[in-house]
Formats: C-alpha cells, sequence, structure tokens
C-alpha cells in the first residue's frame, strides 16, 4: 500500500514537473524547517509570488545546517534555490561562499513608504541573507500546576525554594550561559562581555551548577512540551511558538516568561550555483517585504523582520510576539560572538555535564 | 579438470610440471571466488579505517591556505614569539590568496579549534588585509587587532602548519600545547575525553560482566533441555535479536520511565512511595545495553555448550567430585571457548554504542562513540573525531592483544 502510495508520489511529482516543463513555467526550490513553520511561509508567501510573477516553488524540508547545502555547492549540483538558515549558519555560510551576494540596496520599502534600511530591525539584514522572522528560547510553566504561584522573572527559573521540581533545559551551552549570568545580576548588554571572560564562564557554570541535579535535558525542539505536558518537570526552556501550538492545537493551559527571552532569526539565503538566481533574488525580495512578513504572523507567532510589519499584525497574535515589547529583559543571540566561542564552550559544556 | 585429456606420463619431471600447474590453477580459482569478499572487506571496512587513521593526523587546512606563512615559520621554528615584517607581509599575500580561494573560513574554523576567538580574528583580517595594497603589513595587522601582537596567536599558527600533526591526539587524551609549543595538560575544565574513555570502559566491562552473568546460566539451561523444547526456547532469544535496535531500547524508555510499568507496579504493590529514577542515568545504560547485547553472549555459549559430552561430568561425579567441584574442574574448562568468545563479542560490540545510551542515558553517560558523533556532525572537527575513533580501535586491540596472551585467541570458538 505504503509502495503503491509512493509510486503514485513519484509518478504525480514527475507529471507535475513534465507540466511545469510544457508550459515554459519557472521552478524555484526553497527549502525550509518543515511543520507549521513551513506551511506559515508556503501561505503568506510561496502562493502570491507564484500567482504575481508565474514563477512555481517547490517545498523541501531539512533539519538546518550546512551539510548538505556545502555538498550541493561542491558537487556542483544545486538543488536547492533559496534556503532558510539560522544566524550563525548565515554568516559562516557566507563566510565559506556557499551563499549569493544579496544586494540590499535592492530590497522594497516598507508599505508605510519607509526605507528598507530603516524599516528592517537591527541585524536582519545581512551581505548574503536578509531575515524572514525571529523565534525567541524563553521558560514555561503549566498554569494548571502552579496555581496562585507563578513564576515571573528569569530569577525564578533558578529558584529551587519558590519554585521546586525539574527544570527542561536544552543540551546545548548557548541561551543557558546567558540565561546564568542574567539571573546572577549581570546585565543583558554586559553578557556577551562578561562570558568572553574565563571568570565569567565559571560564574555562569557555577549558577548553573545551583540546579543542576533538577535538570532534564532536552534536544529535540517538541521536547519540553512534552515534559511539561507528562509532569516530568514543573519550568522548562523552550521556543515561544511551541508553547502557542500546546495552547492552540493541544487546549493546553501552558505559560510563557518572556523575562531573559533570547530571540534568533532565521534568514533567507540563496545558494551559490542555482540554476534561478535571478528568480531566487526576487523570491526573497519579496517573501521579506511588508505584507507577506506581516501575512505569516496569522499562522505562526513569530516576529516579523520588518516594523511595516509588525504594525499589521492582530492584537490577539501581538500578545505572542517575541521582541522589546514583552515585558522584561531580552536580547537578540550574537551569532558572531557564538561562532567565535562554540568549539570551547562545547568542550567546557560537555566536560561540565559529566562532572 | 575433466576435460583434460590423460596422456601417458613417461617421466617425473614431466609429472610434476603437471601437477603444479593443475594445483596453481586450482589456487587462483580459490583466489578469484574469494576476490569479491576481498575487495569488499577493502572497501568497507579497511580504507575506511586508513582514512580514519590518516585523518586523525593529517592537518593540511593551515599548510595548503597559508603555503607562504607555513614555509617562513618552518625555516625559523626558533624564532621570536611576535615573528617580524617578513612574516606578517608572507600572511598579508597569503590572506588575499585565500579571499580568491574562499579559503578563509576553513583556516580561520581549524584555528578557532585551538583557541577561541581566532575564527573572527581571522575572518576581519583578512577582509581589510585584502584592500590594502602595501605595507608595512606588521603595522597594519596590529591596527586590525592589537592580538596580532599576542604571543598566543603566533603559537597556534605555528602548531597548525605542519601538514601532519599529533594534535588531535593530544586533544583526544586532553593534552594541550602552551605557548612556547610544549605540551602540557589540559586546564581541569577543559578535562573530558580520559573521563569519557574510563566511563566507556567501564560501562562496557560491567555490561559483559552483566551478560556473562545472566546468559551463562541460561546458555547452560537451554544446552541440557531437550533438543525439541530447546529450540523452542532458542526461538524466544532469538525473536529479540531479531527485533530493531531502536524498538527494544524505547521499549526500555516505556517500560523504566517515572510513570512507566516497572514503577508504578511498584507503587501499586506498595513496595515505594515516590517514582523511581530508572532511567536516563547509569542504572537505564547498563540494563539497555546488557539486554541488547545478551544474544551475542548466549549464541556461543549455547553452541559450546552443546558439543560438550554430559559423560565428563558424569564421570567426574562417579569418581567422587562433588558437584563443585565437577563443575569447576571439569564442566567450566570446556566451556571456556563460548566464554572466551561471548565475552570478547559483546565487549567489543559494547565498546562502540552509540544509540542505546543517546536515547536512555542521562547527560552524564555519553559513551565515545557519542563525541565522535558530535565532532562529526556539529563542530565539523573530523581530526579530533578521527583522533578520538583511533584510539577507541587501539584501546579494541589493545585487549585484543592482551587477551591473546592470556587466554590466547585460539581458544575462541563461536560453535
Amino acid at each position: 500500500m505504503k509502495d503503491t502510495i509512493s509510486k503514485l508520489n513519484v509518478l504525480a511529482v514527475a507529471m507535475g514537473s513534465l507540466m511545469a516543463l510544457g508550459a515554459g513555467a519557472q521552478t524555484i526550490t526553497v527549502t525550509s524547517w518543515g511543520g507549521a513553520y513551513a506551511k506559515s511561509q508556503a501561505v503568506a508567501m510561496h502562493e502570491p509570488f507564484a500567482a504575481k510573477t508565474g514563477i512555481k516553488i517547490l517545498n523541501e524540508d531539512y533539519n538546518g545546517g550546512l551539510a548538505e547545502i556545502s555538498a550541493q555547492v561542491k558537487t556542483n549540483n544545486v538543488k536547492w534555490d533559496v534556503v532558510d538558515v539560522e544566524l550563525a549558519d548565515a554568516l559562516r555560510g557566507c563566510d565559506e561562499g556557499l551563499f549569493e551576494k544579496i544586494d540590499a540596496s535592492k530590497l522594497p520599502k516598507g508599505d508605510d513608504g519607509s526605507d528598507a534600511k530603516a524599516d528592517f530591525l537591527p541585524g536582519m539584514v545581512n551581505a548574503c541573507a536578509i531575515a524572514n522572522i525571529s523565534y525567541a528560547n524563553v521558560f514555561a510553566y503549566d498554569k494548571a500546576k502552579t496555581g496562585a504561584n507563578s513564576p515571573t522573572r528569569l530569577e525564578d527559573y533558578f529558584d529551587l525554594k519558590k519554585f521546586p521540581g525539574k527544570r527542561g533545559m536544552k543540551k546545548e551551552p548557548n541561551v543557558n550561559l546567558e540565561w546564568a549570568l542574567m539571573a546572577d545580576g549581570v546585565a543583558p548588554s554586559d553578557v556577551y562581555k562578561v562570558l568572553s571572560t574565563p571568570a565569567g564562564i565559571d560564574r555562569a557554570f557555577k549558577k548553573l551548577d545551583t540546579i543542576k541535579s533538577q535538570i532534564v535535558w532536552w534536544s529535540a525542539g517538541a521536547q519540553p512540551a512534552q515534559l511539561l505536558a507528562s509532569g516530568e518537570v514543573s519550568l522548562t526552556s523552550v521556543y515561544h511558538g511551541r508553547i502557542y501550538d500546546a495552547n492552540t492545537k493541544d487546549g493546553k493551559n501552558f505559560a510563557v516568561v518572556w523575562d531573559g527571552q533570547i530571540t534568533v532569526p532565521d534568514l533567507f539565503v540563496v545558494v551559490k550555483g542555482s540554476k534561478n538566481v535571478k528568480a531566487a533574488m526576487d523570491f526573497v525580495m519579496f517573501a521579506t517585504s511588508t505584507k507577506p512578513l506581516a501575512e505569516q504572523t496569522k499562522f505562526i507567532p513569530y516576529a516579523p523582520a520588518r516594523k511595516s510589519s509588525l504594525a499589521l499584525v492582530e492584537e490577539k497574535t501581538k500578545a505572542w510576539l517575541p521582541g522589546p515589547a514583552q515585558k522584561g529583559r531580552g536580547f537578540q543571540t550574537d551569532a558572531g560572538w557564538w561562532a567565535d566561542h562554540a568549539d570551547e564552550l562545547n568542550q567546557k559544556f560537555a566536560a561540565w555535564l559529566s562532572k | 579438470m575433466s576435460t583434460q585429456t590423460m596422456e601417458p606420463v613417461t617421466d617425473s619431471g614431466e609429472l610434476k610440471r603437471k601437477l603444479r600447474k593443475a594445483e596453481s590453477r586450482q589456487r587462483l580459482r580459490a583466489y578469484a571466488l574469494i576476490l569479491p569478499l576481498f575487495v569488499f572487506t577493502l572497501l568497507t571496512f579497511l580504507v575506511p579505517i586508513g582514512l580514519m587513521l590518516f585523518n586523525s593526523a593529517h592537518d593540511p587546512v593551515v599548510h595548503d591556505a597559508l603555503p607562504r606563512t607555513s614555509a617562513l615559520l618552518e625555516a625559523v621554528p626558533d624564532g621570536p614569539l611576535i615573528p617580524d615584517e617578513l612574516v606578517f607581509e608572507a600572511l598579508a599575500a597569503d590572506m588575499k590568496q585565500a579571499v580568491e580561494e574562499q579559503s578563509a573560513s576553513k583556516v580561520a574554523s581549524r584555528l578557532n579549534f585551538e583557541e577561541s576567538g581566532l575564527r573572527t580574528l581571522f575572518m576581519k583580517t583578512t577582509r581589510r588585509i585584502s584592500q590594502l595594497q602595501e605595507g608595512p603589513w606588521k603595522e597594519a595587522f596590529l591596527k586590525i587587532d592589537p592580538s596580532w601582537g599576542q604571543p598566543k596567536v603566533w603559537s597556534v599558527l605555528r602548531q597548525t602548519r605542519n601538514e601532519y600533526t599529533s594534535d588531535f591526539y593530544l586533544h583526544a587524551i586532553d593534552l594541550t600545547r602552551d605557548e612556547q609549543g610544549a605540551v602540557v595538560r589540559a586546564p581541569a575544565d577543559d578535562r573530558l575525553y580520559m573521563d569519557v574513555f574510563a566511563r566507556t570502559l567501564w560501562v562496557s566491562l560491567l555490561v559483559t560482566l552483566l551478560a556473562l552473568f545472566v546468559g551463562y546460566p541460561l546458555s547452560y539451561w537451554l544446552a541440557h533441555l531437550p533438543a525439541k523444547t530447546s529450540n523452542l526456547m532458542m526461538i524466544l532469544v532469538l525473536l529479540p535479536f531479531w527485533t530493531s535496535l531502536l524498538v527494544r531500547t524505547t521499549a526500555w524508555v516505556v517500560l523504566l520511565q517515572k510513570e512507566g510499568v516497572v514503577n508504578s507496579t511498584l507503587m501499586s504493590l506498595g513496595l515505594i512511595q515516590e517514582p523511581l529514577v530508572l532511567i536516563f542515568n547509569r542504572f537505564g545504560v547498563v540494563i539497555a545495553m546488557t539486554h541488547i547485547l545478551l544474544p551475542f553472549m548466549i549464541l556461543p555459549l549455547y553452541s559450546v555448550m552443546r558439543q560438550i559430552p554430559p559423560s565428563y561430568v558424569r564421570a567426574a561425579r562417579s569418581l567422587g567430585a562433588g558437584p563443585v567441584t565437577a563443575f569447576w574442574k571439569v564442566y567450566l574448562p570446556q566451556s571456556m571457548a563460548g566464554v572466551s568468545a561471548g565475552v570478547l563479542l559483546v565487549f567489543i560490540l559494547a565498546i562502540g554504542y552509540y544509540i542505546t545510551p543517546v536515547l536512555v542515558g542521562g547527560a552524564g553517560d555519553q559513551m565515545m562513540s557519542y563525541f565522535i558523533a558530535d565532532h562529526l556532525t556539529r563542530s565539523l572537527n573530523w581530526g579530533l573525531a578521527s583522533a578520538l575513533g583511533g584510539l577507541l580501535l587501539a584501546c579494541v586491540l589493545a585487549l585484543y592483544a592482551l587477551y591473546e596472551r592470556f587466554v590466547g585467541i585460539a581458544n575462541v570458538r563461536l560453535g
């Protein structure tokens, strides 16, 4: 049965591409992260782009990282024209010559008439990559279980007396070390400066030591919401969209503490050696213009990269968007800093874990 | 052979020649028959291991991308900690070339494995230097970033300039180099791999002993049942053996988790009040690995035990030996071949185990293969991953040699 379906699929794809060839329509492949996120892009960006230009868009999913892109570029067999990557990969891939340079002066103006340069939030326009959204690392709890005694600040995540119970935490040094320092009293603007010194790293690990015995480690994005639902943990770090999903789709009563939010942008890049560079560039310009970015928030509460898009977001969604509008401290991850320190801190983190 | 015509043979020299010819033809045919297997082993086993070992010592990035600088640093091995204008000029020329060849990022990544911050320093400097037409270069470098005046940066360059290196192996046993290039122990909070090695060996040993402890009596029982019953029982041993590794591992998660079968049974029986922590720790890893590797212990034990004639033990008993003596002096020595095979198999499989510890272990229970995989996929430090793999291989070979020395590999029998 499954076999028949896959054969049918192959047939359908083959016929689809034949028809595309027959009609002479151009096709580009846009690769993203799958799930609700890719769906939001398909509806808000791909469909209107195809309607406007007649260029068809094929969706592909991947799990991040540069390995596949690098293989395509090196073997001169580029199948993906546009890829949605994380900031750290965008910077590294640009350095390694995996992406086409993007002329930022060609970015369209915001719908409110503002210049593109001023319209994009800081850090969203890079030499090879234009951001579409930001998501946030936050911590969350189950309202049904905490009752009146609910956490409100990042310090509460590290406070085992006031909020006893296990903590869900991602098994990676980033976010955790920044949180540890902020909860230990370091100002958000100084976090990376302090973390650049050996004493600062020590201080962060010492703070993590205080809750180490209570940590349940997670690694896949879907895990923390499950840990929270099963009662395995009472507080957990999580990508904020997952909590929104659990509440709206599974009827959970989870809440997010925005204090300490660390946002991470996702960006579009055009793969070097793409056979459709022009169409791919057009797509990136279109997808990151005001309207598609605003549309996207109807399907997933990620913060659009343009200020002019933010103005068009529905009120009820705004409560879920990460960014300075939320209460408390927060900042955008410093991908450049992490590119320098990831090797060292991954090792220190692994050593700390096994102690 | 049969098509050959049998001519009358006149002298013995002729006979010998014909015999040799026939023999060599046979030998060639035998070689041809094993050729596919040999090619397969070569391509899937020997070549990858060879490549891995080569990779663990081969470090061409800096040597190839910065040829002028490498040559100069090599020419004056004991030069000043901060080199002079000549070297800076060479580095500038190399950087310009690296930008053209897009190899700068590779060099930056390689340098950053040794010292945090060198990635940005190198990329930033490369970008600015490639805009400059002429020197003085040393001044220009120091103006871009004063770090170029620090001995550490240059010691890393000196250390990585060689095409062949022992650095990955040094890292793999928690050693590092100081600014003068001397080998020293890594700072305490950077030491990781020796602990991981000890942990890997310890868990493998524990799993092997447990498997032997459980597997020996079971195999004995199976081997002494009537054939019909024992065949049926053997299926029960083999059934999990044929089940996917992942399924068996996740089955343990279901059984042992906080609200799993074991905990809820114990709690409903009133034996415990709070659920026990049975999984995502060392206990879970050892239990799940023992279960998964048990067939590799039982199968050789069983097939060896089946061949032990029961009359020997009976003879010993009839000559006055007690049950313990008869077992210890007569039965056990005859089953040693199976014990050896089982222990070797289980231990060698356990030492490279990956997915089970990842799924049922806690943060402090990950074995060597986890770190190898991590360096392959995430940090992309393939040299270090290869060196860790090389050490693991050396470990297994050393144990094998020890085994050969004390037990003798000729004594290992799978059936």
